[in-house]
Protein backbone atom coordinates (compact mmCIF):
# COMPACT_ATOMS: atom_id res chain seq x y z
CA UNK A 1 0.00 0.00 0.00
CA UNK A 2 1.17 3.47 -0.83
CA UNK A 3 0.82 6.64 1.22
CA UNK A 4 -1.87 7.96 -1.12
CA UNK A 5 -4.03 4.89 -0.46
CA UNK A 6 -4.15 5.77 3.22
CA UNK A 7 -4.85 9.43 2.49
CA UNK A 8 -7.75 8.46 0.21
CA UNK A 9 -9.21 6.07 2.79
CA UNK A 10 -8.83 8.51 5.68
CA UNK A 11 -10.33 11.42 3.72
CA UNK A 12 -13.43 9.38 2.82
CA UNK A 13 -13.87 8.11 6.38
CA UNK A 14 -13.52 11.64 7.76
CA UNK A 15 -16.14 12.93 5.31
CA UNK A 16 -18.47 10.11 6.39
CA UNK A 17 -17.82 10.83 10.07
CA UNK A 18 -18.61 14.52 9.62
CA UNK A 19 -21.92 13.74 7.89
CA UNK A 20 -22.77 11.19 10.61
CA UNK A 21 -21.97 13.69 13.34
CA UNK A 22 -24.15 16.27 11.64
CA UNK A 23 -27.03 13.78 11.42
CA UNK A 24 -26.79 12.82 15.09
CA UNK A 25 -26.53 16.34 16.46
CA UNK A 26 -29.79 17.30 14.82
CA UNK A 27 -31.26 15.64 17.85
CA UNK A 28 -34.30 13.69 18.87
CA UNK A 29 -37.72 14.93 18.06
CA UNK A 30 -40.02 14.09 20.91
CA UNK A 31 -43.15 15.29 19.20
CA UNK A 32 -42.12 14.76 15.61
CA UNK A 33 -44.14 13.47 12.74
CA UNK A 34 -43.52 10.85 10.10
CA UNK A 35 -44.15 11.77 6.52
CA UNK A 36 -45.06 8.91 4.20
CA UNK A 37 -44.61 9.29 0.47
CA UNK A 38 -45.33 6.82 -2.31
CA UNK A 39 -43.71 7.15 -5.73
CA UNK A 40 -42.56 10.68 -4.93
CA UNK A 41 -46.01 11.93 -3.94
CA UNK A 42 -47.09 12.63 -0.36
CA UNK A 43 -49.27 9.87 1.06
CA UNK A 44 -49.82 11.27 4.53
CA UNK A 45 -48.29 12.65 7.72
CA UNK A 46 -48.71 10.97 11.09
CA UNK A 47 -47.76 12.07 14.60
CA UNK A 48 -45.14 10.02 16.44
CA UNK A 49 -46.65 10.77 19.84
CA UNK A 50 -49.80 8.85 18.99
CA UNK A 51 -49.66 5.03 18.75
CA UNK A 52 -51.22 3.94 15.50
CA UNK A 53 -50.99 1.58 12.55
CA UNK A 54 -50.91 2.96 9.03
CA UNK A 55 -51.77 0.89 5.99
CA UNK A 56 -49.91 2.19 2.93
CA UNK A 57 -51.77 1.22 -0.24
CA UNK A 58 -51.99 -2.37 0.99
CA UNK A 59 -48.33 -2.91 0.17
CA UNK A 60 -46.75 -1.81 3.45
CA UNK A 61 -47.88 -1.50 7.07
CA UNK A 62 -46.30 1.11 9.30
CA UNK A 63 -46.57 0.91 13.07
CA UNK A 64 -46.03 3.90 15.31
CA UNK A 65 -45.52 3.21 19.00
CA UNK A 66 -43.54 4.74 21.89
CA UNK A 67 -42.52 7.68 19.71
CA UNK A 68 -40.87 5.55 17.05
CA UNK A 69 -42.01 4.31 13.68
CA UNK A 70 -41.20 0.96 12.12
CA UNK A 71 -42.32 -0.98 9.07
CA UNK A 72 -44.18 -3.99 10.36
CA UNK A 73 -45.01 -5.66 7.08
CA UNK A 74 -44.28 -5.28 3.37
CA UNK A 75 -45.23 -7.41 0.39
CA UNK A 76 -41.84 -6.97 -1.31
CA UNK A 77 -39.41 -9.91 -1.58
CA UNK A 78 -36.34 -8.34 0.04
CA UNK A 79 -37.98 -7.18 3.32
CA UNK A 80 -35.22 -4.64 3.87
CA UNK A 81 -37.62 -2.02 5.19
CA UNK A 82 -39.12 -4.52 7.65
CA UNK A 83 -35.70 -5.34 9.05
CA UNK A 84 -34.80 -1.67 9.31
CA UNK A 85 -34.60 -0.41 12.87
CA UNK A 86 -37.31 1.91 14.19
CA UNK A 87 -36.88 5.60 13.36
CA UNK A 88 -37.54 8.61 15.58
CA UNK A 89 -34.94 11.30 14.83
CA UNK A 90 -35.59 14.10 12.37
CA UNK A 91 -34.14 13.14 9.01
CA UNK A 92 -34.20 9.40 9.64
CA UNK A 93 -36.10 7.33 7.15
CA UNK A 94 -37.23 3.87 6.19
CA UNK A 95 -37.27 3.21 2.48
CA UNK A 96 -38.96 0.39 0.62
CA UNK A 97 -37.53 0.57 -2.88
CA UNK A 98 -39.70 -2.09 -4.59
CA UNK A 99 -42.88 -0.28 -3.55
CA UNK A 100 -41.28 3.19 -3.79
CA UNK A 101 -42.41 3.94 -0.25
CA UNK A 102 -40.44 6.45 1.81
CA UNK A 103 -41.17 6.98 5.49
CA UNK A 104 -39.21 9.88 6.95
CA UNK A 105 -39.28 11.66 10.29
CA UNK A 106 -39.96 15.36 9.95
CA UNK A 107 -40.02 18.05 12.60
CA UNK A 108 -43.37 18.49 14.32
CA UNK A 109 -43.17 22.24 14.34
CA UNK A 110 -43.04 23.66 10.87
CA UNK A 111 -39.82 25.73 10.94
CA UNK A 112 -40.95 28.28 13.46
CA UNK A 113 -39.19 31.60 13.30
CA UNK A 114 -38.41 33.56 16.44
CA UNK A 115 -38.56 36.76 14.47
CA UNK A 116 -37.57 38.36 11.24
CA UNK A 117 -35.31 41.38 11.06
CA UNK A 118 -35.80 43.53 8.03
CA UNK B 1 -5.19 -11.57 -30.01
CA UNK B 2 -6.34 -15.06 -30.89
CA UNK B 3 -6.77 -15.91 -27.21
CA UNK B 4 -8.88 -12.87 -26.39
CA UNK B 5 -12.25 -14.60 -26.59
CA UNK B 6 -10.99 -17.53 -24.53
CA UNK B 7 -9.56 -15.32 -21.79
CA UNK B 8 -12.66 -13.16 -21.75
CA UNK B 9 -14.83 -16.25 -21.36
CA UNK B 10 -12.78 -17.48 -18.43
CA UNK B 11 -12.94 -14.10 -16.71
CA UNK B 12 -16.68 -13.80 -17.30
CA UNK B 13 -17.18 -17.27 -15.79
CA UNK B 14 -15.00 -16.38 -12.78
CA UNK B 15 -16.84 -13.11 -12.17
CA UNK B 16 -20.20 -14.89 -12.43
CA UNK B 17 -19.13 -17.60 -10.00
CA UNK B 18 -17.96 -14.97 -7.51
CA UNK B 19 -21.33 -13.19 -7.87
CA UNK B 20 -22.96 -16.51 -6.98
CA UNK B 21 -20.58 -17.19 -4.08
CA UNK B 22 -21.44 -13.77 -2.71
CA UNK B 23 -25.13 -14.71 -2.60
CA UNK B 24 -24.24 -17.96 -0.79
CA UNK B 25 -22.33 -16.21 1.99
CA UNK B 26 -24.80 -14.00 3.81
CA UNK B 27 -22.33 -11.42 5.08
CA UNK B 28 -24.50 -8.79 6.64
CA UNK B 29 -23.11 -5.41 7.61
CA UNK B 30 -26.39 -4.40 9.17
CA UNK B 31 -27.14 -1.98 6.38
CA UNK B 32 -29.29 -2.76 3.35
CA UNK B 33 -27.41 -3.14 0.09
CA UNK B 34 -23.91 -3.48 1.50
CA UNK B 35 -22.06 -6.34 -0.16
CA UNK B 36 -18.47 -7.48 -0.27
CA UNK B 37 -18.21 -7.06 -4.04
CA UNK B 38 -16.26 -10.25 -4.70
CA UNK B 39 -16.77 -9.95 -8.47
CA UNK B 40 -14.83 -6.71 -8.37
CA UNK B 41 -11.78 -8.87 -7.67
CA UNK B 42 -11.88 -10.14 -11.24
CA UNK B 43 -12.68 -6.69 -12.66
CA UNK B 44 -9.64 -5.27 -10.83
CA UNK B 45 -7.33 -8.00 -12.08
CA UNK B 46 -8.52 -7.53 -15.67
CA UNK B 47 -8.11 -3.76 -15.29
CA UNK B 48 -4.51 -4.25 -14.20
CA UNK B 49 -3.62 -7.04 -16.61
CA UNK B 50 -5.23 -5.56 -19.73
CA UNK B 51 -6.92 -2.16 -19.95
CA UNK B 52 -10.06 -0.31 -18.89
CA UNK B 53 -11.99 -1.21 -22.05
CA UNK B 54 -11.78 -4.92 -21.33
CA UNK B 55 -12.65 -4.31 -17.69
CA UNK B 56 -15.68 -2.19 -18.61
CA UNK B 57 -16.93 -4.79 -21.08
CA UNK B 58 -16.45 -7.55 -18.51
CA UNK B 59 -18.20 -5.52 -15.83
CA UNK B 60 -21.26 -4.84 -18.02
CA UNK B 61 -21.46 -8.45 -19.28
CA UNK B 62 -21.15 -9.77 -15.73
CA UNK B 63 -23.86 -7.45 -14.38
CA UNK B 64 -26.24 -8.36 -17.20
CA UNK B 65 -25.73 -12.11 -16.75
CA UNK B 66 -25.79 -12.04 -12.95
CA UNK B 67 -28.85 -9.78 -13.09
CA UNK B 68 -30.78 -12.14 -15.35
CA UNK B 69 -29.79 -15.23 -13.36
CA UNK B 70 -29.98 -14.02 -9.75
CA UNK B 71 -31.77 -10.67 -9.84
CA UNK B 72 -34.27 -8.63 -11.80
CA UNK B 73 -34.38 -5.54 -14.04
CA UNK B 74 -34.31 -3.37 -10.97
CA UNK B 75 -31.11 -4.88 -9.61
CA UNK B 76 -29.47 -4.69 -13.05
CA UNK B 77 -30.13 -0.95 -13.15
CA UNK B 78 -28.59 -0.48 -9.71
CA UNK B 79 -25.59 -2.63 -10.45
CA UNK B 80 -24.97 -0.91 -13.78
CA UNK B 81 -24.89 2.54 -12.21
CA UNK B 82 -22.56 1.32 -9.49
CA UNK B 83 -20.42 -0.75 -11.83
CA UNK B 84 -19.87 1.91 -14.47
CA UNK B 85 -19.13 4.68 -11.96
CA UNK B 86 -16.85 2.36 -10.03
CA UNK B 87 -14.92 1.39 -13.14
CA UNK B 88 -14.54 5.02 -14.20
CA UNK B 89 -13.14 5.90 -10.76
CA UNK B 90 -10.80 2.91 -10.73
CA UNK B 91 -9.48 3.60 -14.25
CA UNK B 92 -8.80 7.25 -13.35
CA UNK B 93 -7.12 6.39 -10.03
CA UNK B 94 -4.99 3.73 -11.70
CA UNK B 95 -3.88 6.14 -14.42
CA UNK B 96 -2.59 8.56 -11.77
CA UNK B 97 0.06 5.96 -10.87
CA UNK B 98 0.27 7.27 -7.30
CA UNK B 99 -2.17 4.71 -5.92
CA UNK B 100 -1.64 1.00 -5.38
CA UNK B 101 -4.26 -1.67 -6.09
CA UNK B 102 -5.71 -1.09 -2.62
CA UNK B 103 -6.28 2.63 -3.23
CA UNK B 104 -7.81 1.94 -6.63
CA UNK B 105 -10.09 -0.69 -5.07
CA UNK B 106 -11.18 1.66 -2.28
CA UNK B 107 -12.05 4.32 -4.85
CA UNK B 108 -14.01 1.70 -6.78
CA UNK B 109 -15.90 0.45 -3.73
CA UNK B 110 -16.88 3.93 -2.59
CA UNK B 111 -17.96 5.13 -6.04
CA UNK B 112 -19.92 1.91 -6.58
CA UNK B 113 -21.99 2.71 -3.49
CA UNK B 114 -22.39 6.34 -4.54
CA UNK B 115 -23.65 5.23 -7.96
CA UNK B 116 -26.25 2.96 -6.41
CA UNK B 117 -27.34 5.67 -4.01
CA UNK B 118 -27.83 8.08 -6.93
CA UNK B 119 -30.09 5.58 -8.71
CA UNK B 120 -32.02 5.04 -5.47
CA UNK B 121 -32.49 8.81 -5.14
CA UNK B 122 -33.87 9.02 -8.69
CA UNK B 123 -36.04 5.91 -8.21
CA UNK B 124 -37.83 7.09 -5.08
CA UNK B 125 -37.60 10.78 -6.04
CA UNK B 126 -36.38 11.87 -2.65
CA UNK B 127 -33.11 13.06 -1.19
CA UNK B 128 -33.91 11.22 2.06
CA UNK B 129 -32.06 8.22 0.67
CA UNK B 130 -28.93 10.32 1.18
CA UNK B 131 -29.23 9.44 4.83
CA UNK B 132 -27.35 6.25 4.05
CA UNK B 133 -24.42 8.12 2.49
CA UNK B 134 -21.98 8.08 5.45
CA UNK B 135 -22.59 4.41 6.17
CA UNK B 136 -22.20 3.50 2.51
CA UNK B 137 -18.99 5.56 2.27
CA UNK B 138 -17.40 3.71 5.19
CA UNK B 139 -18.67 0.36 3.88
CA UNK B 140 -17.13 1.18 0.50
CA UNK B 141 -13.76 1.89 2.10
CA UNK B 142 -13.85 -1.36 4.10
CA UNK B 143 -14.93 -3.65 1.27
CA UNK B 144 -12.65 -1.85 -1.18
CA UNK B 145 -9.74 -2.33 1.20
CA UNK B 146 -10.39 -6.07 1.55
CA UNK B 147 -10.85 -6.66 -2.18
CA UNK B 148 -7.80 -4.50 -2.88
CA UNK B 149 -5.57 -6.53 -0.56
CA UNK B 150 -6.74 -9.80 -2.14
CA UNK B 151 -6.31 -8.42 -5.69
CA UNK B 152 -2.82 -7.25 -4.83
CA UNK B 153 -1.86 -10.73 -3.62
CA UNK B 154 -3.35 -12.40 -6.70
CA UNK B 155 -1.66 -9.92 -9.06
CA UNK B 156 1.66 -10.57 -7.33
CA UNK B 157 1.31 -14.28 -8.03
CA UNK B 158 0.22 -14.03 -11.66
CA UNK B 159 2.78 -11.38 -12.56
CA UNK B 160 4.53 -13.62 -15.10
CA UNK B 161 1.29 -14.45 -16.92
CA UNK B 162 0.83 -12.19 -19.93
CA UNK B 163 -2.82 -11.46 -20.54
CA UNK B 164 -2.41 -8.55 -22.96
CA UNK B 165 -5.34 -9.06 -25.26
CA UNK B 166 -4.28 -6.52 -27.83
Amino acid sequence: MKKNDWILAVVIVVIAAVILLFQFTRGNSGSGEVSVSVDGGVFGTYSLSEDQTVDINGTNRLVIENGTARMEWADCPDQICVEHRAVSRVGESIICLPNQVVVSVVSGEEAELDGVVR
Amino acid sequence: MKNRAAYFGVFTALALILSYVEILIPISFGVPGVKLGLANLIILIVLYKTDWREALLLSVVRIMLAGFIFGNMFSILYSLAGGVLSLAAMALLKRRESFSVVGVSIGGGVSHNIGQLLVAMIAVETYQVGYYLPVLLIAGVLTGFLIGIISGEVLKRIRQIDLAMK
